[in-house]
Protein backbone atom coordinates (compact mmCIF):
# COMPACT_ATOMS: atom_id res chain seq x y z
CA UNK A 1 0.00 0.00 0.00
CA UNK A 2 1.24 3.04 -0.76
CA UNK A 3 -0.11 6.02 1.34
CA UNK A 4 1.47 9.05 -0.59
CA UNK A 5 3.46 9.89 -3.65
CA UNK A 6 7.23 10.54 -3.23
CA UNK A 7 8.87 13.02 -5.09
CA UNK A 8 12.05 11.51 -5.24
CA UNK A 9 13.60 8.68 -3.58
CA UNK A 10 17.65 7.07 -3.00
CA UNK A 11 18.68 3.91 -2.12
CA UNK A 12 17.43 2.71 1.16
CA UNK A 13 20.77 2.58 2.94
CA UNK A 14 21.27 6.52 1.86
CA UNK A 15 17.64 7.18 3.37
CA UNK A 16 18.65 5.72 6.69
CA UNK A 17 22.20 7.99 7.00
CA UNK A 18 20.56 11.42 5.82
CA UNK A 19 18.01 10.47 8.48
CA UNK A 20 20.39 9.72 10.89
CA UNK A 21 22.56 12.98 9.95
CA UNK A 22 19.14 15.57 10.14
CA UNK A 23 17.91 14.33 13.71
CA UNK A 24 21.71 14.41 14.95
CA UNK A 25 21.80 18.04 13.27
CA UNK A 26 18.39 19.18 15.29
CA UNK A 27 18.85 17.27 18.30
CA UNK A 28 22.35 19.20 18.52
CA UNK A 29 20.60 22.38 17.88
CA UNK A 30 17.57 21.93 20.56
CA UNK A 31 20.50 22.37 23.18
CA UNK A 32 21.85 25.44 21.63
CA UNK A 33 18.62 26.88 21.01
CA UNK A 34 17.77 26.46 25.08
CA UNK A 35 20.69 28.44 25.72
CA UNK A 36 20.23 30.98 22.50
CA UNK A 37 16.91 31.48 24.69
CA UNK A 38 17.85 31.62 28.20
CA UNK A 39 20.80 34.29 26.88
CA UNK A 40 18.50 36.21 24.63
CA UNK A 41 15.71 36.45 27.06
CA UNK A 42 18.16 37.65 29.33
CA UNK A 43 19.27 40.51 27.20
CA UNK A 44 16.02 41.30 26.63
CA UNK A 45 15.31 42.01 30.15
CA UNK A 46 18.46 43.50 30.66
CA UNK A 47 20.48 41.42 32.47
CA UNK A 48 23.22 38.19 31.36
CA UNK A 49 21.18 35.21 31.46
CA UNK A 50 23.43 31.39 32.07
CA UNK A 51 26.99 32.57 32.07
CA UNK A 52 28.11 30.50 35.04
CA UNK A 53 28.52 26.87 33.56
CA UNK A 54 31.69 26.95 31.54
CA UNK A 55 33.09 29.98 29.33
CA UNK A 56 30.34 32.25 29.02
CA UNK A 57 27.87 30.17 30.34
CA UNK A 58 28.29 27.62 26.87
CA UNK A 59 27.69 24.73 29.10
CA UNK A 60 24.47 25.10 30.48
CA UNK A 61 22.40 23.29 28.53
CA UNK A 62 24.59 20.38 29.73
CA UNK A 63 24.40 20.73 32.99
CA UNK A 64 20.40 21.15 32.35
CA UNK A 65 20.18 18.11 30.55
CA UNK A 66 22.61 16.11 33.12
CA UNK A 67 20.59 17.38 36.14
CA UNK A 68 17.09 15.97 34.23
CA UNK A 69 18.75 12.46 33.69
CA UNK A 70 19.49 12.01 36.97
CA UNK A 71 16.56 12.89 38.41
CA UNK A 72 14.14 10.40 39.84
CA UNK A 73 11.31 8.57 37.54
CA UNK A 74 8.69 9.53 39.94
CA UNK A 75 4.90 8.70 39.07
CA UNK A 76 2.24 9.83 40.86
CA UNK A 77 -0.58 7.27 42.36
CA UNK A 78 -3.19 8.53 40.85
CA UNK A 79 -1.63 8.18 37.06
CA UNK A 80 -2.65 5.92 34.68
CA UNK A 81 0.75 3.49 33.91
CA UNK A 82 0.99 3.07 30.63
CA UNK A 83 -0.40 6.08 28.95
CA UNK A 84 1.49 8.55 31.62
CA UNK A 85 4.49 6.62 30.01
CA UNK A 86 3.68 6.80 26.71
CA UNK A 87 2.42 10.39 26.26
CA UNK A 88 6.16 12.19 26.52
CA UNK A 89 7.39 9.35 23.83
CA UNK A 90 4.53 10.35 21.04
CA UNK A 91 5.14 14.27 21.85
CA UNK A 92 8.93 13.44 20.66
CA UNK A 93 8.09 10.75 17.94
CA UNK A 94 5.96 13.41 15.97
CA UNK A 95 7.99 16.36 16.52
CA UNK A 96 10.62 14.36 15.38
CA UNK A 97 8.45 12.62 12.83
CA UNK A 98 7.87 16.47 10.91
CA UNK A 99 11.72 17.29 10.73
CA UNK A 100 11.43 14.69 7.70
CA UNK A 101 9.62 16.81 5.35
CA UNK A 102 12.09 20.06 6.00
CA UNK A 103 13.94 20.77 3.12
CA UNK A 104 17.84 21.60 3.63
CA UNK A 105 18.32 21.60 -0.22
CA UNK A 106 17.28 20.33 -3.70
CA UNK A 107 18.42 17.34 -5.17
CA UNK A 108 22.26 17.23 -4.85
CA UNK A 109 24.55 15.58 -7.35
CA UNK A 110 21.59 14.24 -8.82
CA UNK A 111 21.47 11.49 -6.31
CA UNK A 112 21.16 12.66 -2.66
CA UNK A 113 18.52 15.08 -1.24
CA UNK A 114 18.63 16.82 1.04
CA UNK A 115 15.78 16.48 3.08
CA UNK A 116 14.53 13.20 5.08
CA UNK A 117 11.79 12.74 2.45
CA UNK A 118 9.83 14.49 -0.29
CA UNK A 119 6.17 13.29 0.55
CA UNK A 120 3.87 15.04 -2.74
CA UNK A 121 1.23 15.70 0.74
CA UNK A 122 4.15 17.45 2.11
CA UNK A 123 2.53 20.20 3.97
CA UNK A 124 -0.29 17.66 5.49
CA UNK A 125 2.02 15.42 6.45
CA UNK A 126 3.14 18.47 9.17
CA UNK A 127 -0.54 19.22 10.21
CA UNK A 128 -1.18 15.35 10.46
CA UNK A 129 1.90 14.91 13.25
CA UNK A 130 0.97 18.11 14.58
CA UNK A 131 -2.28 16.51 15.77
CA UNK A 132 -0.61 13.76 16.81
CA UNK A 133 1.55 15.61 18.89
CA UNK A 134 -1.86 17.23 20.79
CA UNK A 135 -2.55 13.40 21.51
CA UNK A 136 0.61 13.45 23.45
CA UNK A 137 -0.25 16.77 25.99
CA UNK A 138 -3.65 15.58 26.06
CA UNK A 139 -2.88 12.21 27.31
CA UNK A 140 -0.06 13.10 29.18
CA UNK A 141 -2.18 15.56 31.37
CA UNK A 142 -5.26 13.12 31.23
CA UNK A 143 -3.41 10.58 32.10
CA UNK A 144 -1.74 12.05 35.52
CA UNK A 145 -4.69 11.67 37.22
CA UNK A 146 -4.40 15.69 38.11
CA UNK A 147 -6.26 18.67 37.71
CA UNK A 148 -4.21 21.07 36.76
CA UNK A 149 -2.66 18.99 34.05
CA UNK A 150 -5.96 17.94 33.04
CA UNK A 151 -7.32 21.75 32.41
CA UNK A 152 -3.71 21.90 30.43
CA UNK A 153 -4.81 19.12 28.41
CA UNK A 154 -7.99 20.57 28.12
CA UNK A 155 -6.58 23.80 26.74
CA UNK A 156 -4.30 22.46 24.87
CA UNK A 157 -7.16 20.61 22.26
CA UNK A 158 -9.08 23.81 22.54
CA UNK A 159 -5.87 25.37 21.17
CA UNK A 160 -5.42 23.22 18.45
CA UNK A 161 -8.60 23.80 17.33
CA UNK A 162 -8.56 27.11 16.84
CA UNK A 163 -5.25 27.40 15.81
CA UNK A 164 -4.89 24.91 13.19
CA UNK A 165 -7.46 25.93 10.82
CA UNK A 166 -5.76 29.15 10.77
CA UNK A 167 -3.01 27.87 10.08
CA UNK A 168 -3.92 25.43 7.36
CA UNK A 169 -5.64 28.27 5.62
CA UNK A 170 -2.41 30.78 6.02
CA UNK A 171 -0.96 28.08 4.24
CA UNK A 172 -3.29 27.44 1.36
CA UNK A 173 -2.23 31.27 -0.53
CA UNK A 174 1.09 29.45 -0.66
CA UNK A 175 0.17 26.41 -1.70
CA UNK A 176 -2.29 28.20 -4.33
CA UNK A 177 0.54 30.32 -5.29
CA UNK A 178 3.25 27.61 -5.84
CA UNK A 179 0.55 25.22 -7.11
CA UNK A 180 2.19 22.17 -5.34
CA UNK A 181 2.17 20.83 -1.02
CA UNK A 182 5.46 19.98 -1.77
CA UNK A 183 7.91 22.08 0.58
CA UNK A 184 10.74 20.93 -1.97
CA UNK A 185 8.72 21.99 -5.20
CA UNK A 186 7.55 25.39 -2.82
CA UNK A 187 10.73 26.54 -1.77
CA UNK A 188 11.90 25.66 -5.82
CA UNK A 189 8.77 27.76 -6.93
CA UNK A 190 10.63 31.12 -4.86
CA UNK A 191 13.77 30.67 -6.59
CA UNK A 192 13.69 32.92 -9.52
CA UNK A 193 10.26 34.98 -8.29
CA UNK A 194 10.07 37.09 -5.21
CA UNK A 195 10.08 35.72 -1.69
CA UNK A 196 6.25 34.67 -0.45
CA UNK A 197 6.36 36.08 2.56
CA UNK A 198 6.07 39.60 0.64
CA UNK A 199 2.81 38.65 -1.50
CA UNK A 200 1.59 36.57 1.12
CA UNK A 201 2.48 38.61 4.12
CA UNK A 202 -1.16 38.20 5.90
CA UNK A 203 -0.48 35.03 5.62
CA UNK A 204 3.01 34.63 7.20
CA UNK A 205 1.86 36.74 9.96
CA UNK A 206 -1.09 34.88 10.59
CA UNK A 207 0.67 31.15 10.27
CA UNK A 208 3.48 32.67 12.71
CA UNK A 209 0.95 33.74 15.09
CA UNK A 210 -0.95 30.31 14.72
CA UNK A 211 2.96 28.64 15.14
CA UNK A 212 3.22 29.91 18.16
CA UNK A 213 0.05 28.87 19.71
CA UNK A 214 1.31 25.84 17.99
CA UNK A 215 3.99 25.10 19.70
CA UNK A 216 2.31 26.21 23.08
CA UNK A 217 5.18 29.31 23.24
CA UNK A 218 4.24 32.54 24.91
CA UNK A 219 1.93 34.58 24.23
CA UNK A 220 0.03 31.21 24.02
CA UNK A 221 1.52 29.31 26.39
CA UNK A 222 -1.92 28.66 28.44
CA UNK A 223 -1.55 24.39 28.38
CA UNK A 224 1.31 25.26 30.70
CA UNK A 225 0.40 28.79 32.50
CA UNK A 226 2.54 28.47 34.69
CA UNK A 227 1.12 31.28 37.00
CA UNK A 228 -2.62 29.33 36.57
CA UNK A 229 -1.40 26.01 36.31
CA UNK A 230 1.35 25.09 38.02
CA UNK A 231 2.67 23.77 34.93
CA UNK A 232 -0.49 23.01 32.97
CA UNK A 233 -0.14 19.47 31.07
CA UNK A 234 3.45 18.44 32.32
CA UNK A 235 2.91 19.14 36.14
CA UNK A 236 3.62 15.83 37.32
CA UNK A 237 6.21 14.76 35.03
CA UNK A 238 10.09 14.71 36.23
CA UNK A 239 13.27 13.69 35.22
CA UNK A 240 13.88 13.02 31.42
CA UNK A 241 10.28 12.58 31.00
CA UNK A 242 9.18 16.22 31.34
CA UNK A 243 13.19 16.40 29.25
CA UNK A 244 11.15 14.95 26.24
CA UNK A 245 7.87 17.49 26.79
CA UNK A 246 10.34 20.35 26.67
CA UNK A 247 12.64 19.07 23.65
CA UNK A 248 9.67 18.40 22.05
CA UNK A 249 8.33 21.96 22.33
CA UNK A 250 11.66 23.15 20.85
CA UNK A 251 11.84 20.65 17.96
CA UNK A 252 8.36 21.62 17.29
CA UNK A 253 9.51 25.39 17.44
CA UNK A 254 12.52 24.30 14.73
CA UNK A 255 9.71 22.81 12.76
CA UNK A 256 7.74 25.52 12.42
CA UNK A 257 10.41 27.92 11.78
CA UNK A 258 11.63 25.46 9.00
CA UNK A 259 8.18 25.04 7.09
CA UNK A 260 7.92 28.75 7.58
CA UNK A 261 11.29 29.51 6.26
CA UNK A 262 10.76 26.79 3.29
CA UNK A 263 7.20 28.51 2.36
CA UNK A 264 7.60 32.28 3.22
CA UNK A 265 11.26 32.93 2.92
CA UNK A 266 12.64 30.92 0.29
CA UNK A 267 13.95 28.11 1.54
CA UNK A 268 17.52 27.56 1.19
CA UNK A 269 17.72 29.83 -1.38
CA UNK A 270 19.92 32.55 -1.15
CA UNK A 271 22.96 34.44 -2.20
CA UNK A 272 26.08 32.81 -2.85
CA UNK A 273 27.29 29.25 -4.11
CA UNK A 274 24.74 25.80 -3.86
CA UNK A 275 26.35 24.62 -1.03
CA UNK A 276 25.38 26.90 1.12
CA UNK A 277 22.15 26.51 0.73
CA UNK A 278 21.90 24.04 3.98
CA UNK A 279 23.19 26.51 6.10
CA UNK A 280 20.98 29.22 4.67
CA UNK A 281 18.14 27.04 5.56
CA UNK A 282 19.42 27.09 9.12
CA UNK A 283 20.50 30.92 9.04
CA UNK A 284 16.37 31.66 8.45
CA UNK A 285 15.15 28.95 10.51
CA UNK A 286 17.42 30.52 13.50
CA UNK A 287 16.22 34.06 12.53
CA UNK A 288 12.40 32.92 12.80
CA UNK A 289 13.30 31.24 16.38
CA UNK A 290 15.22 34.16 17.23
CA UNK A 291 11.53 36.06 16.51
CA UNK A 292 9.80 33.29 18.48
CA UNK A 293 12.03 34.38 21.77
CA UNK A 294 11.67 37.99 20.98
CA UNK A 295 7.96 37.29 20.77
CA UNK A 296 8.28 35.47 24.05
CA UNK A 297 9.96 38.10 25.70
CA UNK A 298 7.24 41.06 24.79
CA UNK A 299 3.88 39.65 25.00
CA UNK A 300 2.38 38.43 28.23
CA UNK A 301 0.46 35.54 28.33
CA UNK A 302 -3.65 35.60 26.83
CA UNK A 303 -6.24 34.87 28.78
CA UNK A 304 -8.31 32.02 27.84
CA UNK A 305 -11.23 33.82 26.11
CA UNK A 306 -8.51 36.16 24.43
CA UNK A 307 -6.80 33.75 22.68
CA UNK A 308 -10.40 31.86 21.42
CA UNK A 309 -11.94 35.15 20.37
CA UNK A 310 -8.46 35.97 18.74
CA UNK A 311 -8.36 32.57 17.30
CA UNK A 312 -12.22 32.13 15.69
CA UNK A 313 -12.87 35.88 15.21
CA UNK A 314 -9.83 37.49 13.79
CA UNK A 315 -7.38 34.64 12.37
CA UNK A 316 -9.94 32.70 10.75
CA UNK A 317 -11.94 35.28 8.85
CA UNK A 318 -8.14 36.69 7.97
CA UNK A 319 -6.96 33.62 6.49
CA UNK A 320 -10.20 33.11 4.54
CA UNK A 321 -10.02 36.85 3.66
CA UNK A 322 -6.39 36.15 2.63
CA UNK A 323 -7.40 32.71 0.54
CA UNK A 324 -9.98 34.06 -1.12
CA UNK A 325 -8.01 37.07 -2.50
CA UNK A 326 -5.27 35.19 -3.05
CA UNK A 327 -7.59 32.33 -5.36
CA UNK A 328 -8.91 35.43 -7.12
CA UNK A 329 -5.55 36.90 -7.48
CA UNK A 330 -3.74 33.34 -8.66
CA UNK A 331 -7.25 32.77 -11.46
CA UNK A 332 -6.70 36.27 -12.62
CA UNK A 333 -3.13 36.39 -13.57
CA UNK B 1 -19.93 68.45 38.94
CA UNK B 2 -20.07 71.44 41.81
CA UNK B 3 -23.39 72.27 40.49
CA UNK B 4 -24.85 68.94 41.33
CA UNK B 5 -23.73 69.53 44.91
CA UNK B 6 -25.53 72.87 45.47
CA UNK B 7 -28.68 71.65 43.72
CA UNK B 8 -28.67 68.06 46.34
CA UNK B 9 -30.76 68.10 49.26
CA UNK B 10 -28.92 69.04 52.72
CA UNK B 11 -28.66 65.35 53.57
CA UNK B 12 -26.70 64.73 50.64
CA UNK B 13 -24.22 67.58 51.17
CA UNK B 14 -23.06 66.21 54.02
CA UNK B 15 -22.30 63.10 51.91
CA UNK B 16 -18.58 62.36 51.93
CA UNK B 17 -18.03 60.62 48.21
CA UNK B 18 -20.27 63.74 46.28
CA UNK B 19 -18.40 63.91 43.43
CA UNK B 20 -16.82 67.58 42.80
CA UNK B 21 -14.48 68.97 40.19
CA UNK B 22 -11.14 67.12 42.49
CA UNK B 23 -12.44 63.39 41.02
CA UNK B 24 -11.36 62.70 38.09
CA UNK B 25 -12.68 60.19 35.99
CA UNK B 26 -11.57 56.73 35.56
CA UNK B 27 -9.98 56.65 32.37
CA UNK B 28 -10.96 53.54 30.42
CA UNK B 29 -9.21 51.94 27.55
CA UNK B 30 -10.94 51.20 24.28
CA UNK B 31 -13.12 48.09 24.31
CA UNK B 32 -11.29 45.19 23.17
CA UNK B 33 -12.86 43.02 19.96
CA UNK B 34 -13.68 43.52 16.19
CA UNK B 35 -11.22 44.48 13.49
CA UNK B 36 -10.10 48.24 15.28
CA UNK B 37 -9.39 46.46 18.14
CA UNK B 38 -7.26 43.33 16.38
CA UNK B 39 -5.58 46.41 14.36
CA UNK B 40 -4.88 48.49 17.53
CA UNK B 41 -3.36 44.63 19.08
CA UNK B 42 -0.94 44.52 15.82
CA UNK B 43 -0.08 48.15 16.34
CA UNK B 44 0.69 47.63 20.66
CA UNK B 45 2.43 43.74 19.98
CA UNK B 46 5.03 46.45 17.04
CA UNK B 47 5.53 48.79 19.93
CA UNK B 48 5.85 46.18 22.26
CA UNK B 49 8.52 44.10 20.27
CA UNK B 50 10.41 47.84 19.74
CA UNK B 51 10.25 48.16 23.64
CA UNK B 52 12.19 44.59 24.12
CA UNK B 53 14.82 45.07 21.39
CA UNK B 54 15.57 48.47 22.90
CA UNK B 55 16.47 46.68 26.45
CA UNK B 56 19.21 44.71 23.72
CA UNK B 57 20.69 47.58 22.90
CA UNK B 58 20.80 48.85 25.93
CA UNK B 59 22.55 46.38 27.05
CA UNK B 60 22.71 44.39 30.67
CA UNK B 61 22.42 46.48 34.05
CA UNK B 62 23.01 43.09 36.00
CA UNK B 63 26.25 43.97 38.75
CA UNK B 64 27.48 40.75 39.14
CA UNK B 65 27.85 40.66 42.66
CA UNK B 66 30.76 38.38 44.04
CA UNK B 67 32.64 40.03 41.29
CA UNK B 68 31.57 43.65 40.62
CA UNK B 69 30.53 45.35 43.82
CA UNK B 70 28.16 48.26 43.78
CA UNK B 71 30.03 51.17 45.15
CA UNK B 72 28.85 52.35 49.08
CA UNK B 73 28.71 55.91 49.79
CA UNK B 74 31.21 57.29 52.25
CA UNK B 75 28.65 57.86 55.29
CA UNK B 76 27.66 54.11 54.95
CA UNK B 77 27.39 52.01 58.09
CA UNK B 78 29.29 48.53 58.03
CA UNK B 79 31.66 46.50 60.09
CA UNK B 80 33.60 49.00 62.69
CA UNK B 81 36.66 49.89 63.05
CA UNK B 82 38.87 50.78 65.57
CA UNK B 83 41.71 53.12 65.41
CA UNK B 84 45.27 54.27 66.34
CA UNK B 85 47.03 57.77 66.34
CA UNK B 86 48.69 57.77 63.28
CA UNK B 87 51.94 59.18 64.30
CA UNK B 88 52.23 57.21 68.08
CA UNK B 89 50.32 53.89 66.65
CA UNK B 90 49.15 54.43 70.24
CA UNK B 91 44.93 53.03 70.57
CA UNK B 92 42.78 55.71 70.21
CA UNK B 93 40.40 53.94 72.97
CA UNK B 94 40.96 54.67 76.76
CA UNK B 95 38.01 51.47 77.53
CA UNK B 96 35.33 54.48 78.69
CA UNK B 97 32.72 52.54 77.69
CA UNK B 98 30.16 54.71 76.56
CA UNK B 99 29.90 53.16 73.31
CA UNK B 100 28.73 49.93 75.61
CA UNK B 101 26.47 52.47 76.95
CA UNK B 102 25.45 53.73 73.52
CA UNK B 103 24.50 50.79 72.24
CA UNK B 104 20.50 50.17 72.17
CA UNK B 105 21.27 46.27 71.17
CA UNK B 106 24.15 46.00 74.31
CA UNK B 107 26.37 44.28 72.13
CA UNK B 108 29.70 46.04 72.79
CA UNK B 109 32.08 44.31 75.83
CA UNK B 110 34.64 46.59 77.22
CA UNK B 111 36.96 45.59 80.11
CA UNK B 112 38.85 48.60 81.03
CA UNK B 113 42.75 48.20 82.57
CA UNK B 114 44.76 50.50 83.88
CA UNK B 115 48.20 51.62 81.20
CA UNK B 116 51.61 50.77 81.94
CA UNK B 117 53.74 53.99 81.73
CA UNK B 118 56.33 51.84 80.00
CA UNK B 119 54.87 50.21 77.49
CA UNK B 120 51.23 52.29 77.20
CA UNK B 121 48.98 50.35 74.62
CA UNK B 122 46.77 53.80 74.44
CA UNK B 123 47.39 57.36 74.56
CA UNK B 124 45.09 57.86 77.60
CA UNK B 125 45.25 56.94 81.44
CA UNK B 126 43.47 53.35 80.68
CA UNK B 127 42.91 51.13 77.57
CA UNK B 128 40.62 48.47 76.87
CA UNK B 129 41.85 45.16 77.59
CA UNK B 130 38.89 43.73 76.19
CA UNK B 131 36.55 44.81 73.70
CA UNK B 132 34.56 42.88 71.77
CA UNK B 133 31.29 43.77 69.69
CA UNK B 134 28.65 40.65 69.01
CA UNK B 135 28.00 41.36 65.36
CA UNK B 136 25.28 38.78 65.10
CA UNK B 137 23.53 41.40 67.60
CA UNK B 138 24.94 44.80 66.16
CA UNK B 139 22.17 46.66 64.50
CA UNK B 140 24.29 48.79 62.91
CA UNK B 141 22.80 52.04 64.22
CA UNK B 142 26.00 53.81 64.77
CA UNK B 143 25.35 55.31 67.99
CA UNK B 144 28.92 53.66 69.04
CA UNK B 145 30.56 56.32 66.96
CA UNK B 146 28.50 59.25 68.08
CA UNK B 147 29.61 58.40 71.58
CA UNK B 148 32.94 57.63 71.43
CA UNK B 149 34.88 61.00 72.59
CA UNK B 150 37.85 59.88 70.99
CA UNK B 151 36.53 58.63 67.75
CA UNK B 152 38.23 55.44 68.15
CA UNK B 153 35.57 53.49 67.05
CA UNK B 154 33.83 54.08 63.43
CA UNK B 155 31.89 52.83 61.20
CA UNK B 156 33.39 51.09 58.45
CA UNK B 157 32.23 49.90 54.71
CA UNK B 158 32.39 46.31 54.89
CA UNK B 159 28.86 44.45 54.66
CA UNK B 160 30.36 40.87 54.08
CA UNK B 161 30.33 39.62 57.51
CA UNK B 162 28.17 36.28 56.74
CA UNK B 163 29.62 33.14 58.86
CA UNK B 164 28.90 29.71 59.84
CA UNK B 165 29.00 29.72 63.59
CA UNK B 166 28.09 32.72 65.96
CA UNK B 167 30.67 32.39 67.95
CA UNK B 168 32.74 33.60 64.63
CA UNK B 169 30.93 36.76 64.78
CA UNK B 170 32.16 38.36 67.90
CA UNK B 171 34.89 40.49 66.31
CA UNK B 172 37.85 40.96 68.90
CA UNK B 173 39.73 44.24 69.52
CA UNK B 174 42.41 43.03 67.22
CA UNK B 175 40.15 42.23 64.69
CA UNK B 176 38.83 45.74 64.88
CA UNK B 177 41.79 47.14 64.85
CA UNK B 178 43.06 45.41 61.49
CA UNK B 179 42.72 46.69 58.01
CA UNK B 180 39.96 44.62 56.32
CA UNK B 181 40.83 41.67 53.99
CA UNK B 182 38.76 43.26 51.10
CA UNK B 183 38.20 46.83 50.41
CA UNK B 184 34.61 48.03 49.34
CA UNK B 185 34.47 50.11 46.68
CA UNK B 186 33.20 53.62 47.82
CA UNK B 187 31.29 56.16 45.89
CA UNK B 188 32.99 59.37 44.60
CA UNK B 189 32.02 62.85 45.57
CA UNK B 190 28.50 63.19 43.46
CA UNK B 191 28.55 59.87 41.93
Amino acid sequence: MVAADVGFAEASWIMVVKSLVIFAVILGLVPMILLLERKLLGRFQARYGPNRVGPKGLLQPLADVVKLLSKEAYKPDAAVPILWAIAPALVILSATATLAIIPFGDVADGNVGLYGIDVSIGILYAFAFGSISFYGLLLGGWSSGSKYSFMGAMRSAAQLISYEISMGLALLGVIMMAGSLSLVDIANAQADTIWYVIPQFVGFLIFMVAGFAETNRPPFDLPEADAELVAGYNTEYGGMRFGSYFMAEYMEMVVVSGIAAAMFLGGWHGPGPDWLGPIWMLAKIMVLICLFIWVRATLPRLRYDQLMSLGWKVLLPLATLNVLVTAVLVVVT
Amino acid sequence: MSGRRAAGSEGRESFPYLPDDSVVSVQRGPEPGGVRGAYRAFGETLRGLKTTMARIVEGPVTIEYPEEKTPVYPRFRGRHKLHRFEDTGLEKCVGCSLCAAACPADCIRVVAAENDPDNRVSAGERYAAVYEINLARCIFCGYCEVACPFDAITMGHEYEMADYNRNDLIFTKEMLLAEPIVRTPLRNEGE
